[in-house]
C-alpha cells in the first residue's frame, strides 16, 4: 500500500495519466494531479479520487516550462513537504513525416515530452536524494523504443526519456531512489485517436496480441513500480505492449 | 570552525571515529562521490547561509579548502 506517500503525476487530467491517478489514489498515495491546459479533466480526477474516499489536489503547471516547473515544484513542497513517487507523463503528439515536420512541431513536442521530464526531476532531485528513497516513473513509448513513421518528434522524445531514465537511474542508485521507464504500446486513448490512420495501421500489423491494450494496463505496472515491491528494479525500460518489442 | 565542519561532514557522509583534519580530502580520504560532495556543499550552505554556486564546487576539494571558502564569504565562526 502507498499509504502516507506523496505522489505527483503530471499530464494527469487524461488518458494514461489520469488513470494512473487514480491508481495510485486507489493505493492510498495522495495525487498531485498535473495539468496543463485540462483543468475540468483534472478536477474531475480529483473529485472522482475524493468521491473515492482518496485524496488528490489539482495543480496546474506548463512542465516545459523550467522556471514555471521550480515553482510548481515549491508550491507542493511548500505543502506536502515531501513527493515520494514522481511519474513523469505528460506529452503531446504533433505528428508528421519528417519532410513536412514543422520546427514548431519538433520543438513543442520535445519540450512537453522530454525537457517536462527532465525539469520535474531537477526540481525534485534535491528532496529525492535528500530523503534516501523515492520512486521515478517515466512515461516512455514504443515508439521510443521501436521508432515509428510519422512520429520522428515524439520517438526521439520518447527515446531521450530511456537515456534520462538510465542516467539518471546511475545517479540516484546509491540514494534507493528508483528510476525506471515504461513503454506503451498502441493504447486506447484520445492520444491515439487524433493519429494518423496510416501510423495506426502500421502500429497495429505490430501487436502480436492482436488488439490495444487499455490505460488500465500502464497503471498496474506504474503502481508495481511505484510501490516497495519493485525495490531492486532501477534504470530498467518495461514494455506494456502486446508484444510490440519482442 | 574546524569542530562545527567536521560535525557536519560525519553527519552527512555518515562516517565516526576517522581523523579529520584541515588536509583531508573528501574524495581521497574519506571516500565521498559526487552527490556526496553536492549534499555536504548543501549541508554548508543551510548551516552558513552561504550560497555556494557550482561552479565553486572544483575548489572545494579539502577539509580546509571549504573553510577557507566560508572564510572568504565572510563566515566567522
Amino acid at each position: 500500500m502507498l499509504t502516507g506517500k506523496i505522489a505527483l503525476v503530471t499530464g494527469a487530467g487524461r488518458g494514461i495519466g489520469r488513470e494512473i491517478a487514480l491508481a495510485l489514489a486507489a493505493d492510498g498515495a495522495t495525487v498531485i494531479v498535473n495539468y496543463n491546459g485540462s483543468k475540468q479533466s483534472a478536477e474531475e480526477v480529483v473529485a472522482e479520487i475524493i468521491q473515492k474516499g482518496g485524496s488528490a489536489e489539482a495543480i496546474q503547471c506548463n512542465v516545459s516550462d523550467f522556471a514555471a516547473s521550480e515553482a510548481f515544484v515549491k508550491e507542493v513542497l511548500d505543502k506536502y513537504k515531501k513527493v515520494d513517487i514522481l511519474v513523469n507523463n505528460a506529452g503531446v503528439t504533433r505528428d508528421n513525416l519528417i519532410m513536412r515536420m514543422t520546427e514548431e512541431d519538433y520543438d513543442a513536442v520535445l519540450d512537453t515530452n522530454l525537457k517536462g521530464a527532465f525539469n520535474m526531476i531537477r526540481h525534485l532531485s534535491r528532496g529525492f536524494i535528500k530523503q534516501r528513497g523515492g520512486k521515478i516513473i517515466n512515461i516512455s513509448s514504443v515508439s521510443g523504443v521501436l521508432g515509428n513513421a510519422g512520429q520522428a518528434n515524439y520517438s526521439a522524445s520518447k527515446a531521450g526519456l530511456i537515456g534520462l531514465t538510465k542516467s539518471v537511474a546511475r545517479e540516484f542508485a546509491s540514494r534507493g531512489v528508483n528510476v525506471n521507464a515504461v513503454a506503451p504500446g498502441f493504447i486506447d486513448t484520445d492520444m491515439t485517436k487524433n493519429m494518423t490512420e496510416d501510423a495506426k495501421k502500421a502500429l497495429n500489423s505490430m501487436i502480436p496480441m492482436g488488439k490495444m491494450g487499455s490505460t488500465k494496463n500502464i497503471a498496474d505496472l506504474v503502481l508495481f513500480l511505484a510501490g516497495d515491491r519493485s525495490d531492486y528494479i532501477t534504470g530498467q525500460v518495461i514494455c506494456v505492449d502486446g508484444g510490440m518489442c519482442i | 570552525m574546524l569542530e562545527r565542519v567536521k560535525e557536519i561532514i560525519e553527519e552527512q557522509l555518515n562516517i565516526e571515529g576517522v581523523e579529520i583534519t584541515e588536509e583531508t580530502r573528501f574524495k581521497e580520504d574519506l571516500d565521498a562521490d559526487s552527490l556526496d560532495l553536492f549534499e555536504l556543499v548543501d549541508a554548508f550552505q543551510d548551516e552558513y547561509g552561504v550560497e555556494i554556486p557550482a561552479e565553486d564546487l572544483e575548489q572545494i576539494t579539502t577539509v580546509g579548502s571549504i573553510i577557507k571558502y566560508l572564510q572568504d564569504k565572510g563566515v566567522e565562526e
